[in-house]
């Protein structure tokens, strides 16, 4: 990855964590730990991966993204926002009545969103039926899904990996975002999933593990998914829940709570002072 | 009008999917590892390429129908009614009912007549739990007619759509002249003493509830609700108005089904007796299908009776 990508890349990651922010500060509520831990593959993939057209939404030859973990939408809405789908100026009125930034991403009132998502499991059975009618149309579209590592203790996550397997849709790549933990503490705690690599390996996916925030190996691991013939990818990302914002790194109680005035400021204060080092940097 | 032949809906329904795949092509038709009961292995055989078996596995197929519908296709996605509507409930609310995706559900085996199976596989819920979603259309047709004349109906419906049919062979009651529209009743026999609203496979046996109260020198009108949502108000308003007592007939609990639907447009604006003949509120148990609809008064009989006391209640108003 060039200096040049790289930098513009990471700027866009810090500029959709402040999306999340500013969207869950004014909302007052929302999910900023799990949309602070998929900013950088976000970014990666609306700045660089994916085949789209913000200024035609519904082009059917683009590639589809669904936010199976659908309570990080204002990760979401800031990178579409910043891609330009939708003015910044929408950010803040997520979650209030009459905004189109619901609290978990919708379809049919946001410009960009490919699926509507919330209930944790369908989003990428959704993404699997995309990908399917991608390989009966025979074009070159891929299809991406982005899954909470809680989400993965969902039945329907596995119904979906033995179909995209079996039908060996290898357009259909899914990114597991694997920050160790869900509401009631860690995955361990709760309901232990693991081993996550080899139980995808044993669905017949072609398994990828990488560090979330490192953009590098981001584009490897998309790269070596979009070369991998006759099996869908798993890239299973190890990221920092509330990743950018220091307080809120690894703490489970900002899984579903919103920042007051002033830890807004604090938060904001530390993205910018990212967003300078980046900006500054050659 | 009613005839002798019989024939069950879901035979149709596999009969009706290779008809709309000339017509359609990005018909693609789901299935959850039921296609030799829901009668979709005939398009399977027809059109191989456009049948992707979803195995056991109803919620995934839901979702799926979903994202394959949001990328062009047309899909029909097919099980028994308890596992389309009941176990995948929260997917059809959430993958295609919120978004209002045009995924049509070919739900087979809906109700009591799935018979020795027995009450895990006998789905009396489902037109309440579909019902209760914005949004979504319910059709559930007295006869193999009527089913392919629906499923080429929803075709055309911007929206999702939820087909109930089932098991059992029933008279073949219409002819192609027959005409179908979505959300529109039929009056199949005119009377104004009493209104026997009917869906499904209770539509033949209002036919014969008529016919017992004929020769009582009771004059039924029977109207046939095949579009449950949304119900042909002004067709069950006119009956209640010009009969003054109402009975409803389904393959169904008679909480939640057509039964609650008619009490609810009656009770709004021209309240009448209803008296409802359906699935009281119980679950029902393995046995021949005939004998389930005797034994659960599923029968002409039953509601001829039922529609007397309609009438008595009637008389006291």
């Amino acid at each position: 990855m060039d200096a040049l990508k790289k930098k513009q890349l990471l700027i866009a990651a810090t500029k959709i964590r402040m999306a999340v922010i500013e969207g869950t500060y004014h909302a007052k509520s929302g999910h900023p730990g799990g949309s602070l831990s998929i900013a950088d593959v976000l970014a990666f993939l609306y700045f660089d991966k994916m085949r789209i057209d913000p200024s035609n939404p519904a082009w059917p030859e683009r590639d589809r993204l669904v936010l199976s973990k659908g309570h990080t939408a204002p990760a979401l809405y800031g990178a579409l926002a910043l891609r330009g789908y939708f003015p910044q100026d929408d950010i803040p009125t997520l979650r209030k009545v009459d905004s189109h930034l619901q609290g978990h991403p919708d379809m049919k009132g946001t410009p960009g969103v490919d699926m509507t998502t919330g209930s944790l499991g369908q989003g990428v059975s959704a993404a699997t039926g995309m990908a399917l009618a991608a390989k009966i149309d025979g074009g070159q579209r891929r299809v991406y899904a982005i899954l909470g590592d809680g989400e993965l203790e969902e039945g329907q996550v596995w119904e979906a990996a033995m179909f995209a397997a079996h039908k060996k849709l290898d357009n259909l790549c899914i990114v597991i975002d694997y920050n160790d933990l869900q509401i009631d503490g860690t995955l361990d705690e709760v309901n232990s999933p693991y081993p996550i690599p080899e139980k995808f390996k044993a669905f017949g996916f072609n398994v990828i593990e990488i560090d979330a925030h490192d953009m590098e190996q981001i584009e490897a691991a998309f790269n070596a998914a979009e070369a991998c013939k006759g099996k869908p990818t798993a890239i299973i990302q190890k990221s920092i829940k509330g990743k950018g914002v220091s307080f809120m790194e690894n703490q489970v109680n900002w899984h579903g709570s919103a920042p007051n005035k002033e830890q807004y400021e604090q938060a904001m204060n530390e993205l910018k002072a990212q967003l300078k080092l980046y900006e500054e940097a050659v | 009008m009613a005839g002798t032949v019989k024939k069950a809906t879901r035979e149709a329904y596999g009969e009706g999917l290779v008809e709309l795949a000339a017509k359609y092509p990005n018909l693609i038709v789901l299935d959850s590892d039921l296609a030799a009961a829901t009668k979709t292995v005939t398009f399977k055989k027809a059109y191989p390429d456009r049948f992707f078996d979803c195995g056991i596995a109803e919620q995934n197929m839901m979702s799926i129908a979903a994202g394959l519908a949001t990328s062009g296709k047309q899909v029909f996605a097919s099980s028994f009614a308890m596992f389309a509507a009941g176990r995948a409930f929260e997917q059809i609310r959430n993958s295609i009912g919120y978004p209002h995706i045009p995924v049509k559900i070919g739900a087979t085996h809906a109700g009591i007549s799935v018979g020795e199976d027995g009450a895990t596989h006998q789905c009396c819920e489902d037109i309440a739990l579909m019902r209760s979603i914005p949004g979504m259309t319910i059709i559930c047709p007295a006869d193999v007619v009527e089913t392919i004349k629906a499923m080429h109906a929803v075709m055309e419906l911007n929206g999702p759509a939820y087909l109930r049919l089932g098991r059992l062979a029933v008279p073949v009651l219409f002819d192609n002249a027959y005409e179908f529209k979505i959300g529109k009743g039929v009056q199949l026999l005119e009377g104004d003493d009493v209104s026997i609203i009917a869906t499904g496979i209770l539509v033949s046996a209002a036919l014969e509830a008529a016919e017992i109260l004929k020769d009582d020198g009771i004059k039924a009108r029977v109207i046939n609700i095949s579009t449950i949502k949304p119900l042909d108000k002004e067709i069950v308003l006119k009956a209640a108005a010009e009969t003054g007592a109402i009975v409803t007939a389904e393959e169904h609990n008679i909480i939640g089904g057509l039964g609650s639907a008619v009490c609810e447009a009656v009770c709004e604006t021209q309240p009448v007796p209803v008296v409802r003949v359906g699935i009281n509120d119980e679950f029902g148990k393995s046995g021949p299908a005939l004998e389930l609809l005797e034994i659960y008064g599923l029968t002409g009989k039953n509601i001829a009776s039922k529609a007397k006391e309609a009438l008595a209640i009637k008389a006291k108003a």
